[in-house]
């Protein structure tokens, strides 16, 4: 079982390969749309490519789900994710920061949930089984 | 103007590889402007060879069921100039098949030369959504492309 570090540091290279920026920009904390530029069909990139770094499979939709709240009156209002949409993303995403992103918790922000850490976690808990 | 960037597949293993062959003649339209006295094959145009290739070893691995369409160049590598009058041969292998996409690793030769070195993903246009765009019509392989296969085929046996 590799290390944190160990983990990290591939995780890094594989961002820094698909996403073609300069080591030095990928921080544990550092947004992969806002700060690393990363488009939509990059996602599906990222996926291959752990999937071969790491050898695990990443069901469609785990790590980047396509669409979590369809437009459900119940998890957005007024631009705001609802309580109960926090309560989803928490399910959905266990290996994300939710609580950051409660603190004000907008939609057009949601993309801030996918960093290099959140990426991290979900291949250290597929690693150790925690989500399989 | 047909939109094919190969002229016969050579050698086609289901979800594994393919081999194809694109004869450049100078007699083609594009060696009249690039260029006038150095008739050279666009790199664009050798790694859209190898897209063809890679693309319909992609969509016949779901029986052309998939729209597969080039989404990102993940590397390319130029190692020398293609002339008219020489034969290119695009090598692809599947690394990834998914859902969503694949991705392709492929090499272009003349002769014994290395070309062109390429990484390619593919994918799968949204089902759902390009459904509605697009209708059932699998615009990506219309008919060329997939005859190319069937050449191949009726060669072979």
């Amino acid at each position: 079982m590799p290390t944190h570090a160990e983990i990290y540091q591939k995780v890094a290279e594989t961002l820094c390969e698909s996403l073609n920026v300069d080591p030095e920009d990928v921080r544990p904390e550092a947004t992969l749309q806002g700060d690393l530029g990363a488009e939509s069909i990059d996602f599906l990139d990222i996926v291959f490519r752990l999937e071969r770094s790491f050898g695990i499979k990443i069901p469609r939709g785990e790590l980047f789900p396509e669409s979590i709240f369809q437009g459900d009156p119940k998890f957005v209002q007024d631009g705001k994710v609802t309580e109960a949409g926090i309560q989803e993303l928490r399910t959905r995403l266990p290996f994300a920061d939710v609580d950051k992103f409660a603190k004000d918790p907008q939609l057009a922000k949601i993309g801030d949930l996918f960093t290099v850490a959140m990426v991290t976690r979900y291949v250290e808990g597929k690693l150790n089984g925690t989500h399989n | 103007m047909r939109w094919m960037w190969i002229d016969r597949f050579l050698e086609f293993t289901s979800r594994k590889s393919a081999k194809a062959v694109k004869n450049l003649s100078r007699a083609e339209d594009l060696f009249r402007d690039h260029f006038p006295s150095w008739p050279v094959m666009p790199a664009s145009l050798i790694l859209e060879g190898l897209a063809q290739t890679g693309g319909i070893l992609v969509g016949e691995a779901n029986d052309f069921r998939e729209k597969v369409v080039l989404a990102k160049i993940n590397k390319a590598r130029f190692h020398r100039e293609a002339l008219a009058g020489e034969q290119l041969t695009y090598s692809v292998e599947l690394l990834d098949l998914r859902p969503e996409g694949a991705t392709i690793s492929g090499a272009v030769h003349a002769g014994n030369d290395l070309v062109a070195e390429a990484e390619i993903m593919f994918a799968h246009l949204d089902q759902s959504r390009s459904q509605q765009v697009f209708g059932e019509h699998n615009f990506v392989f219309s008919g060329e492309l997939k005859k190319l296969l069937g050449l191949a085929r009726l060669l072979k046996s």
